[in-house]
């Protein structure tokens, strides 16, 4: 059974498709079920993984060590050029896998109310959630690729049919941007393949543990113009999807005009993919780059620029979904930040922030999607009042507001101070750079409260109920799950430090 | 002891504050709107219990020997295989004071809420903000490291957001609200910095760590000041210490029994509690800085409180005044006055606070002094009531008050009389006391004294019901005993009360137990705790007895000479006509020396604009940029198309067809349709085929 709960997780979604395929398309209602029932599924399995994960076996000393030896599968798939059907998890991994299956069970409940064409939704989502199972597993260079190609193209469509009025603009933007990235992160790993070949190491060519292990680019002690050039294709190929400025301007027009689940997988799960990849595959693999002391520099100064800018631009949007997309931008320099120091406290950081920015980003577009239900448009200076109309809706709403805010005892504090008490020892000035985005953050989060759900109650707004069922079903674990791992940051912790600290060990 | 909790453990008297009020939030929050009256019997019970448990902490607290009776960690963030930061409670005689003061001011607002808000429209979920607040504030004295009190602190701020936003139609009480948070937050991000510097170069961020690693840190370091100065900018911010006081007169807003509870008794004085915490940490400069933020805040509120007409807004200035006093007493050392006078304070000014609410209950929510008049006969005990808390805050001989200022004044002029120099504190002391008197009582004159001014707001006032009574009976019967019973003038002697001498146990216990050396505050300076100068304690003790109690008396008379109106409604001197003397002085003081425009002007527009340069580069740059960039590849493609489209497909492709079709028009004419003719060609086609075979195969 252990061996086998990765692929299960994997591909158990896809399983979903065939049985959807073979639904008639007018069963709404069976469609849904059965796309939510898989996703609940994947949800449990998941849920299972993290409870047989033990995350004191994590330690750097053999090329899969710090993998979870129980889960850790490996087939060969093409053998003639020894590409691996390569799965493992380890600490980071497995909070973002949980962190995945929970988005997509819940984001279904979201998706409920869309009309047009419910198979083929529900099909081009559940091919996602198995992209992005893939992403977060893949130890072969290879497979990896294919799975950040797979998790691509259902977006691509997701965007493209069911959003917005200005969605082939957006989906062509989203599509050309990380296409970019792909082609660049190709590039990386045809560079790999040609220097083991030419090593006599074809066995692992496609091999990312024996790959971080063996660095077939290093020149030590001296860091070679080509060990950059490869860091920087890979850092690009990631950053787009964190996204880091300048590239980021994909990400307000992608979350403006998607469906409200696609907005919040999208800000939950595809961002994180970024972060993932440069904790993954671009840090270790060229530890002597991302150690070189301009490049730290460069990083975490991009790390707070994200944090500052990002703010100042969701402190100007008057459209409530871009408000959000902007704080997005803002809250994953944190992460980018706490990475680029290398210190124990920043990846920790990262990681949670990473963490607990899918959770607080995901309700926030689900707030603005319940809004958006009722109104119709997500103009910030036509609301007003919401809280009077729609109380229980308004108390979520504070709950999603304050965790993205970092109220403390909520989920975004925890990733803050960490990533914020590892950048300190780094460097006091950009600390106290980055310390005015907790004002920033705090002013956009509280005037937008003002604008949107304060102040006298309009009659325009007197027919707008409370959430459904199926929104509390959606949001009401969300919450939950900010207060829980806001009070109890240790639940997630102890599963990731011993693999943050393993990632650390590689730049000293 | 109380008889029914001995047999509890002091942990569990912990988790019981602690719990009690949480359970309640929870149960609340999620169905004030099933139970009945939206639940308000369960706040209270529960904070009723709270204060039992507090007041058995209490008195156990100080019939030990032990000052620091629970200090208990464990692991909360953990960050490797070995290290982690802690969480974890800390109770000792200042945790004990303060669980007291939170749980006893918070409950009879609890209580006094009952009748004050019957009639809101979010009565449950007042009473979860309330909750909230309290369960968080004991959370922050609880607290044994930095870490949870910064995160009860962020909490504090909070519920008091949401409580000053609870009127949130009102769009002046959502803009307060948020000034509030952005405000104490901005003191918040200097604490942040603060705590960030000591993880730094201790690693850790329990007190007991930290004033370990202060005591063996032989000389003074740069990060020791900068630590310390973050630390206190946090406590400007909750305790509304200049420049970012601005926010607490905002704060009216709120409820009554909220600026009773959040915005004079407790949270405001975290600050000072923060202060009083960390005193080793401080060092010579930071505490002169402490010092002198104080004193200036305690002269430049008051200043602006004698022209407020709010009632409210008065005793708001009136706050941010005494907090300076409290944050003044730290900088010299006074660590136990500085707690005395939280203390006493947190009595008399929820006491004038809740008095007023019941004014303007008895109004119907009219809260302008200049309205009121003649209002003690109508409302006898709230009139009393207000009297005694009043005479508290002046610092009326033998009240509560009294005492607890007299000490700091004291502190004040010792610290001048060694020969420091800074004369500035003792002035500032001074001059708060003559301001104090003169701006309280003329709010008292003119609301319950002289003729009334609005009729039918006259003749509908009366008294409330006991629940908002009671509450405002038992902190003026504080206001006046409370440490101060029985010293009618003790013959000018510094003899302390009861309650002083006690905390002054605490101070050099918790100095040398708790934090394991003297404070930093006694190596630089000169300690009122140190009894080798105690001549020189009695000489300052005398003076500020003498000075301060004059001075009183002088504002309590300019007071009345301003604005006692006699039985024909004329006062002695018309306090109008100063003002129209003095204009530019009298509109500066109106405005609040217009710092809320400077801010405005200074900040907030600013910001804006940033915002909206940031917003436009993104549109206009960047995705210009982006967009030019898919245009010029568009243009290519085109070009590529248009060269597809003419040379390829035109001449190429189109022209090898033409020639094709012109071969073939050729050729069909070979396609004649005789028998004979194709009967030749395919002979000599399979001719020449067999010798192509033949010869080359």
């Amino acid at each position: 059974m252990e061996k086998l709960l990765l692929s299960l997780i994997v591909f158990l979604p896809i399983f979903g498709v065939a049985i959807i395929l073979f639904l008639p398309a007018a069963r709404l209602q069976l469609i849904r079920a059965t796309a939510t029932i898989t996703c609940a599924l994947v949800l449990a399995l998941s849920v299972y993984l993290v409870y047989i994960f033990d995350p004191h076996a994590a330690n750097t000393g053999t090329a899969l060590g710090g993998f979870n030896k129980a889960t850790l599968i490996e087939l060969p798939w093409i053998k003639s050029f020894h590409i691996y059907y390569r799965l493992g998890i380890d600490g980071l991994a497995v909070s973002l896998v949980f962190l995945t299956a929970l988005l997509s069970f819940l984001a279904c409940f979201i998706a409920f109310p869309i009309k047009l064409q419910v198979k083929a939704f529900f099909v081009l989502y559940l091919l996602l959630v198995t992209g992005m199972m893939g992403v977060f597993m893949s130890l072969d260079f290879f497979l990896f690729y294919v799975f950040w190609e797979v998790m691509l193209l259902p977006m691509y469509f997701l965007i493209g049919i069911w959003g917005g009025e200005r969605r082939a603009y957006a989906a062509i933007k989203f599509f050309i941007y990380t296409l970019l990235g792909s082609v660049l992160i190709l590039v990386v790993i045809l560079a790999y393949y040609f220097k083991m070949s030419a090593l006599g190491l074809n066995e692992y060519a496609f091999n990312i543990p024996e790959l971080i292990m063996r660095r077939p680019f290093d020149e030590h002690p001296t860091v070679g113009w080509l060990q950059i050039v490869l860091f920087f294709c890979l850092f690009i190929g990631f950053a787009i999807k964190i996204p880091v400025f300048p590239f980021h301007t994909w990400l307000p027009d992608a979350h403006v005009e998607a469906p409200t689940a696609i907005s919040v997988i999208l800000a939950g799960v595809l961002l994180k993919m970024g972060g993932y990849g440069i904790l993954r595959i671009n840090y270790p693999l060229l530890p002597e780059v991302a150690s070189l002391s301009w490049v730290m520099y460069f990083m975490a100064l991009l790390g707070v620029i994200n944090i500052i800018y990002g703010a100042f631009c969701a402190l100007g949007q008057t459209d409530f979904k871009r408000l959000v997309a902007y704080s997005s931008v803002s809250h994953m320099g944190y992460a980018l930040l706490g990475i680029a120091v290398l210190s124990n406290e920043g990846v920790n950081g990262a990681v949670f922030q990473m963490f607990a920015h899918g959770i607080s980003s995901a309700m926030m577009f689900m707030i603005v999607g319940v809004l958006y239900e009722r109104a119709h448009h997500r103009d910030l200076n036509r609301f007003g009042g919401i809280a009077r109309q729609m109380p229980n809706y308004f108390a979520l709403a504070v709950v999603a507001f304050f965790s993205s805010l970092g109220l403390p005892a909520l989920i975004g504090f925890i990733g803050e101070i960490l990533v914020f008490l590892g950048v300190y020892r780094y460097s006091a000035e950009l600390t106290g750079i980055a310390l005015i985005g907790l004002l920033l953050t705090a002013s956009y989060i509280l005037l937008t409260m003002q604008r949107v759900y304060l102040g006298d109650p309009k009659e325009a707004h007197n027919s707008y109920r409370d959430c459904t069922v199926w929104e509390y079903c959606a949001l009401v674990p969300l919450a939950l799950s900010s207060i829980v791992f806001g009070c109890f940051p240790g639940l997630l912790l102890d599963l990731v430090k011993n693999s943050s600290a393993a990632f650390v060990k590689l730049f000293s | 002891m109380l008889p029914l909790l001995e047999s509890m453990t002091v942990l569990q008297l912990a988790i019981t504050i602690f719990a009690s009020p949480l359970i309640a939030f929870a149960i609340l929050s999620l169905s004030h709107h099933k139970v009945p009256r939206h639940g308000d019997w369960l706040a209270i019970t529960a904070l009723f219990v709270s204060f039992i448990c507090s007041a058995e902490i209490f008195l156990r607290s100080f019939a030990s020997d032990n000052p620091v009776m629970l200090n208990l960690s464990y692991s909360w963030l953990p960050l490797s295989a070995k290290h982690s930061l802690s969480g974890g409670i800390l109770i000792d005689h200042l945790t004990a004071i303060m669980l007291v003061v939170v749980t006893l001011v918070s409950f009879l607002a609890h209580l006094f809420s009952v009748g004050y808000l019957h009639d809101d429209i979010r009565y449950g979920r007042y009473y979860c903000s309330l909750l909230l607040f309290t369960t968080s504030m004991l959370g922050l004295v609880l607290a044994n490291n930095l870490l949870y009190l910064f995160i009860s602190w962020e909490l504090v701020g909070l519920s008091s957001y949401l409580l000053i936003g609870h009127w949130y139609e009102k769009k002046s009480a959502s803009n307060a609200a948020i000034k509030a948070f952005i405000t104490t937050r901005v003191g918040d991000v200097g604490m942040f910095l603060g705590l960030l510097v000591l993880y730094d170069q201790i690693g850790s961020l329990q007190y007991a760590d930290v004033f370990a690693a202060v005591h063996f840190s032989a000389d003074l370091a740069t990060w020791q000041t900068v630590a310390g100065l973050g630390l206190f900018f946090g406590a400007m911010g909750k305790s509304a210490q200049f420049p970012l006081h601005v926010w607490l007169p905002d704060a009216m807003e709120a409820p009554t029994p909220v600026s009773a509870l959040i915005h004079a008794a407790t949270m405001v004085a975290a600050g000072v509690y923060l202060c009083a915490r960390m005193l080793p940490i401080f060092d010579a400069q930071t505490l002169l800085v402490i010092a002198y933020i104080g004193a200036f805040t305690a002269v430049f509120a008051a200043t602006i409180a004698i022209v407020q007409v709010d009632i409210k807004k008065v005793l708001a200035y009136s706050t941010v005044s005494q907090l300076g006093y409290m944050i003044m007493a730290l900088g010299v050392g006074g660590y136990t006055s500085s707690i005395f006078h939280l203390t006493t304070h947190a009595f008399f000014k929820a006491g004038l606070f809740l008095s007023a609410g019941a004014v303007i209950y008895a109004a119907h929510h009219e809260q302008s002094i200049l309205k009121f008049g003649g209002l003690y006969k109508k409302i006898p005990i709230t009139a009393t009531c207000y009297l005694l808390c009043t005479l508290a805050l002046i610092g009326f001989p033998g009240f509560s008050g009294f005492w607890s200022k007299d000490a700091i004044i004291a502190d004040v002029l010792h610290y001048n009389l060694v020969g420091s120099g800074h004369y500035f504190l003792g002035f500032a002391a001074l001059v708060t006391v003559f301001l104090t008197a003169f701006y309280m009582c003329r709010q008292y004159f003119l609301t319950f004294f002289g003729q009334p001014k609005d009729e039918h707001l006259h003749s509908h006032a009366k008294d409330p019901n006991w629940t908002m009574t009671l509450p405002l009976i038992i902190l003026s019967v504080l206001a006046v005993f409370f440490a101060g019973g029985g010293h009618w003038f003790p013959e000018y002697a510094p003899k302390k009360s009861g309650f002083e001498q006690v905390l002054q146990m605490t101070a050099s216990e918790a100095n040398t137990l708790e934090l394991s050396h003297t404070p930093t505050a006694g190596k630089h300076q000169n300690s009122a705790a140190h009894s080798s100068e105690h001549g020189q304690i009695i000489d300052a003790h005398k003076l500020a007895m003498m000075l301060s109690t004059g001075l009183a008396f002088l504002g309590i008379l300019v007071a009345y000479l301003f604005y006692y109106q006699n039985s024909k409604g004329q006062t002695r001197f018309s306090a109008q006509k100063v003002a129209e003397r003095f204009p530019f002085l009298y509109r500066l003081l109106v405005n609040k020396y217009y710092l809320d425009e400077l801010y405005h002007f200074l900040f907030v527009r600013s910001l804006h604009a940033c915002a909206q340069e940031c917003q436009e580069f993104d549109r206009k740059v960047i995705d210009g940029f982006v967009n030019l960039w898919a245009k010029l590849t568009m243009m290519a493609t085109a070009l590529v198309e248009a060269c597809d489209r003419i040379v390829v497909d035109y001449y190429l492709v189109l022209g090898l067809a033409r020639s094709v079709t012109r071969a073939g028009n050729r050729a069909s004419a070979l396609q004649t349709g005789k028998i004979k003719a194709y009967f030749v060609f395919s002979m000599c086609s399979v001719l020449a085929l067999i010798i192509v075979l033949f010869f080359i195969v």
